[in-house]
Parts: structure tokens; C-alpha cells; sequence
């Protein structure tokens, strides 16, 4: 017996010393994800759960952890502070609520790599990320436009931020490059996710003769309303057809993946260097979800010239002449916002009947 | 325009009602359940599970109360038989809740089922103003009017209902007079709990018949407020929860309807109006009209008896 315990001893002593000579010059990426949603919301952070899983099949990467309906502000400090004690060597953070505590704890862990999703601080050891959602957004204000017979399209808004308002402001201005004559009426909720609310808010834009919705929010509460009322509904996020079989006609949805694997590769590398990252549809990190076969023939072969015409940069949403909704032009003819311009914008476009919460 | 918008929030407020009328019943037996809010996630996914198995709507709500009742069981043991702290092991139980549902509804996301339906009552539904919005509802809805009465009657008619109360009121009064009093306040805080497990169901077969994760998105909490707001009794529990509904609703449409009122204005509502009647109910406390269970929040030991 006691041989044996002290053949064990010298086996668990030797075991380790092969292991680490066999990886040596490997750099094993271990990431770790901050959610601000639970990954079952079928919609934002479902979205990031997907590119960390696509992220998780390259050979390099050891199985990722991440942290569920995570509360914004400084206590999420902690739990970011959490994964790096673990032993974490890359941390996406994946919501906007959470830049401040990831610049905090980065200061304190400069060999960890930090991503931080839809913010604008960015640091010697922190990046950020996000997409040009809004392309993807114009394109579906497209089929908005050509699909509805009222005029009255409905948003469902979620909080008065630049990326919300812009998101209001392509989807209208893309309903209005075929449609001149509809109006996009806008709810706020101040929500991203309470399903009975947005459900609320769906109803009350029906309520009001809209025939089809569109939303900002995280759960697809706005898709079933549509379905039970036979409206037509644009989603988000994700493409969420199941939830509205005959209202859904396309989604501008994200795609996290490439990015993530892209990161992952960079960090294993040592060729990571902190930047603003902000890709389109180009890039694949936005798209549009097919589009559903309520859609007529004519309107799918535009949306894809436009498609094109988007991503190869000969069509951008914002280019001029763009007129607020007092008739004031924002975007002079001849010249397209600049990227400052969208990512502070707090005003709406001519087209949006609603107005921004001050 | 007034019948849609109270519609509306006879929708929005009847899975508070449920969920409040729940309370109710805790408090009234002297338990303080702050696990409303995972026990309406509990009976949110056990509802939305079993339909989606079965595709029958009752054994949804059956499974709901059900669920509900189960994990009410653990707070009922552990502050009835145990003599456990209410505060902690209520908190406790909605972690709980909202731990067991999101572990075990992941499979249940992207799903898809037929909720309830609307059903018109003949008659009724054809009254001016009040007929749409209160009678052509669905099922669910018609049973919260049934439980609202019901409870009420409860409290004050039978024997044992009386009895029930004054566990809550006076344990050791009640142990006196021979009611069993560990066994009242433990089938009050399943009962309880299981009427709860409904109030989340609404959401996940009537409301928006899908399982999202946290789909009750903090309702469990407006209730426990509600408790007090209604101090205990269920008609006002109904224009409790009502009102919530109402106002969230009602700030919705006035922004559809595209009026330039501020949003934030519109949405302070509902926090402004609890401030008000917890002014005046507090305001009636003093006057000496408390309805607030004697002895609430304090476990029952016979050997402490005074």
C-alpha cells in the first residue's frame, strides 16, 4: 500500500511536467463574457451566447465561461474582477452599463485583454466593439415601407440613447426612400426587457392603426402582438420567425461570431492592439435576416440591390439631405453623416411622429 | 378609446392580482413571503412546460399552482415548522426561483404555443363601456373576478376562515380555542403560493405565451407592495393591481397616440400613485383603521406562549 501511495506521489509529480512540455509554446485563449441578459432572452444576449459558442470551436480556445443577467454600474466591477482572478486572459463585457467597470478593473489587470461591446472608452488593454446596425435597419425600413397599407408603422423603442435613436432614424428613413407618405410612430418602454410591457406597447401602436411593428427591446413580445392581431413585424437581434410564423417578415440581426474568433486569434498572436472597432454589414457583423416569403418578389430583388449597394459603401443611410423633424437639414445634400454625427445623434428624422425623452 | 384602455389594463393587472391575492393569503396567516416574484417565474415555466407537453391550457395552470405550491412548501416549512427567518428564507426562495427556471427553462426558449383566448359571456359582453373590457376576456381572467370574491367571502364567513385570520391576528388565541394553528399557516403560505404559480402562468400563456427567462420582470415585487397598498383585503388588491395596470398602460397609448406630453411624466405615474395611497393608508393607519395581521412576520412556538 504503501508503494503504491508513493508510486502515485511520483506519477502525479511527473504527469503535470509532460502536459506543460507538450503545450509550452501554445497560448491557450481562456475567455470570459459579461451578460446583461439571461442567454435564454432569445434576443441580445442569445445573440453574443451564439458568437461565444462559434468563438469556442477553434482549436486554441479552452471552454469559455460566461455570466448571466449581470446588473450595470459599478457593481458589475466585481463580478468582471471575478473572471480575471479565475484566471481569464480575454473578457468581453457586452453591454453598455458595464464600460466604466471595465476600464476599472483593466487599469488593475494589464496582461488581461477587455473588450467592452457598444461603449466608447477604450484603454492600452481595452477595445471596443460594436455594429452598424442602422444598415441593417434601413434595409428593413424598406420592406416596412413597401409592406404597409395604413402608413402608420409603430416602434417599439427601448431607452432614449443615440443607438436607439439612430436605430428610429434609419429604419425611417429607409421606410421613406419608397414609402414618402408613412409615418414611423414611436413608444418608449425604458425598458430592454419586460416582455408584458412591450407586449403593452405593441398593442397600444396597433391600437393607433399601425400594421407593422418593429422593436429595440431583447424579448419577442413585439412579434407575438403582431401575430395575434395580423400585423406584420420586423424583429431584432436574432431571427425570431418562430415566435410570429405569418407576421414576420425580416430581422436586422447581429453576428457576433467572426469578431470574437477574430479577437481570439489576434490575442493568441500577441498582434491585439486596442481599437474602436465599429463594423457593418460589410463585415457580416450586422445582417438581415432572410427575408419571409410574405414579402413579394419585387421588394426581396431590391432589398438586395440595396443590400449591395450597402455594403459594397455606395449606399449609406445617412446620407444627405436628411431633415430633422422641424424641417431643420442635419445631413447637408452631397455629403453623408460622420461617424461622430451617428454616435451622438438626439435628434429624429422628418418621417418619426413621437419625441425623444429629454 | 376608454374601452380599449381598460382592456389594457385589466390585461396588465390581472397577473399582479393573481400574485397579490397569493400575498394575501400568506400574510393573513402571519407569514411575510417575499418569494413572490420566483414563485411567479415557477409557475410561469412549470404553466408554459406542461402545455407545451400536453397542449391543454388547465393542466398548464394545474401545473403552475402546482409548482407554486411546492416551492411555497419550502418557505412554509422552513418559517412555520422551523420558525425560520420570513425575510431571509422568502429572498431566499426567489433566488431559488429564479436560479430553478432559468437552469431548467433553456430548453423551453424559442418555443411556441397557443395561449388562452379570448371568450365573450353572453349578455355581459354586449354591455356599453364595461362589457368588452370586462367580459370578453379570457378564462384566466374570469377566474381572478371568481378568487377575488372568493377570498374575500373566505376571510369572513366560514369558521375556518375566520380561524385562518386569527392565526394571523393572535396564534396563541387561535391555539386556545384548538385550530391547529402550524398546520393553518402552512396550508395558508402553499395555497398562497400556488394561486401566485397562476399569476405567472398569465404571463406565459396568456400574455405572451412564450418562456423567456426572468419574463416576470420584477411583477413578483409590485405585488408585495400591493399587500400593503391593498392592507389585506382583495377588492382592493383588484383596484391595486387595476391601477398599476392602467397607468402603465395608459402611458403607453398616449405616446401612441402621439401627444407631446413628456414621457417622463408618463411614466412617473405609476410611482407617483403608490407614493399617494401609501400617504393616505398610512395616513388611515394612524387614525387606528389598521388591517395589518397582528402578528405578521412573528413565528408561532407554543412553549413562548404568554
Amino acid at each position: 500500500m504503501k508503494k503504491f501511495a508513493l508510486l502515485m506521489l511520483a506519477l502525479m509529480l511527473i504527469l503535470p511536467q509532460f502536459a506543460t512540455t507538450a503545450e509550452a509554446n501554445e497560448k491557450k485563449i481562456k475567455a470570459g463574457f459579461i451578460y446583461v441578459g439571461p442567454v435564454g432572452d432569445a434576443g441580445w444576449t442569445y445573440a453574443h451566447d451564439e458568437g461565444r459558442k462559434g468563438m469556442e470551436a477553434l482549436p486554441f480556445v479552452e471552454p469559455s465561461t460566461f455570466i448571466e443577467s449581470v446588473p450595470e454600474g459599478a457593481e458589475s466591477a466585481r463580478v468582471i474582477t471575478g473572471l480575471v482572478r479565475k484566471g481569464h486572459n480575454l473578457v468581453f463585457t457586452t453591454s453598455f452599463g458595464y464600460m466604466d467597470a471595465t476600464l476599472d478593473v483593466a487599469r488593475r489587470n494589464k496582461d488581461v485583454v477587455f473588450m467592452h461591446c457598444s461603449g466608447y472608452k477604450a484603454a492600452e488593454n481595452v477595445g471596443n466593439y460594436f455594429g452598424r446596425m442602422y444598415e441593417p435597419r434601413y434595409l428593413s425600413g424598406i420592406v416596412a415601407g413597401k409592406m404597409t397599407k395604413a402608413n402608420i408603422i409603430g416602434y417599439i423603442a427601448a431607452f432614449p440613447i443615440p443607438e436607439v435613436i439612430r436605430g428610429i432614424n434609419a429604419f425611417t428613413l429607409g421606410v421613406r426612400s419608397v414609402n414618402p407618405k408613412a409615418e414611423v410612430r414611436v413608444v418608449w418602454t425604458q425598458t430592454w426587457f419586460d416582455p408584458g410591457v412591450e407586449r403593452d406597447a405593441a398593442d397600444s401602436l396597433l391600437d393607433v392603426g399601425s400594421d407593422v411593428l418593429t422593436m429595440h427591446q431583447d424579448a419577442p413580445a413585439t412579434l407575438q402582438a403582431a401575430e395575434a392581431r395580423g400585423a406584420y413585424v420586423i424583429g431584432y437581434n436574432t431571427d425570431m420567425r418562430s415566435f410570429a410564423p405569418n407576421a414576420f417578415l425580416t430581422a436586422p440581426v447581429w453576428n457576433w461570431g467572426p469578431l470574437y474568433a477574430k479577437t481570439a486569434q489576434q490575442v493568441k498572436d500577441g498582434t491585439w492592439k486596442s481599437e474602436s472597432i465599429w463594423w457593418g454589414m460589410k463585415e457580416d457583423l450586422v445582417q438581415l435576416a432572410p427575408l419571409s416569403d410574405k414579402v413579394p418578389a419585387e421588394v426581396k430583388a431590391l432589398v438586395s440591390e440595396k443590400t449591395a449597394a450597402v455594403k459594397s459603401g455606395k449606399l449609406h443611410p445617412f446620407a444627405g439631405p436628411i431633415k430633422d423633424q422641424s424641417g431643420k437639414i442635419q445631413v447637408a445634400a452631397g455629403s453623408v453623416a460622420a461617424d461622430g454625427d451617428l454616435l451622438g445623434m438626439n435628434y429624429f428624422v422628418e418621417g418619426v411622429r413621437g419625441t425623444i425623452p429629454k | 378609446m376608454f374601452e380599449i384602455l381598460l382592456d389594457a389594463t385589466v390585461r396588465a393587472g390581472t397577473p399582479i392580482l393573481f400574485a397579490t391575492l397569493g400575498a394575501i393569503i400568506n400574510e393573513r396567516a402571519g407569514i411575510i413571503n417575499l418569494g413572490i416574484e420566483g414563485l411567479m417565474l415557477i409557475g410561469a415555466l412549470a404553466g408554459f412546460a406542461a402545455t407545451q407537453a400536453s397542449g391543454s391550457l388547465l393542466l398548464g395552470v394545474l401545473a403552475a399552482f402546482v409548482a407554486a405550491m411546492l416551492a411555497g412548501s419550502i418557505h412554509g416549512f422552513i418559517t412555520v415548522q422551523l420558525r425560520g427567518n420570513q425575510i431571509v428564507s422568502g429572498l431566499a426562495l426567489t433566488m431559488f426561483g429564479i436560479g430553478i427556471t432559468a437552469l431548467f427553462g433553456r430548453s423551453m426558449v424559442g418555443l411556441t404555443i397557443a395561449g388562452f383566448e379570448r371568450v365573450a359571456i353572453p349578455g355581459l359582453s354586449k354591455l356599453p363601456v364595461i362589457g368588452k373590457p370586462f367580459f370578453n376576456q379570457d378564462l384566466l381572467i374570469y377566474f381572478s373576478f371568481l378568487l377575488v370574491v372568493v377570498i374575500s367571502l373566505f376571510f369572513y364567513r366560514p369558521r375556518w376562515g375566520l380561524a385562518l385570520r386569527t392565526v394571523g391576528e393572535n396564534p396563541a388565541a387561535a391555539d386556545t380555542c384548538g385550530v391547529p394553528v402550524i398546520l393553518a399557516r402552512f396550508m395558508a403560505v402553499t395555497i398562497g403560493s400556488g394561486i401566485v404559480g397562476i399569476g405567472g402562468a398569465y404571463l406565459s400563456l396568456a400574455t405572451t405565451p412564450m418562456w423567456i427567462e426572468n419574463m416576470t420582470a420584477g411583477r413578483g415585487w409590485i405585488a408585495v407592495a400591493l399587500v400593503i397598498f391593498a392592507s389585506w383585503s382583495s377588492y382592493r388588491a383588484l383596484a391595486g393591481a387595476y391601477l398599476f395596470g392602467g397607468i402603465t398602460a395608459m402611458q403607453l397609448r398616449f405616446q401612441a397616440m402621439g401627444t407631446t406630453v413628456s414621457v417622463h411624466i408618463l411614466q412617473m405615474m405609476p410611482y407617483f400613485f403608490t407614493i399617494l395611497v401609501l400617504v393616505i393608508s398610512t395616513i388611515r393607519l394612524q387614525k387606528g383603521a389598521s388591517q395589518q395581521p397582528e402578528n405578521l412576520g412573528q413565528p408561532y412556538d407554543r412553549e413562548d406562549r404568554k
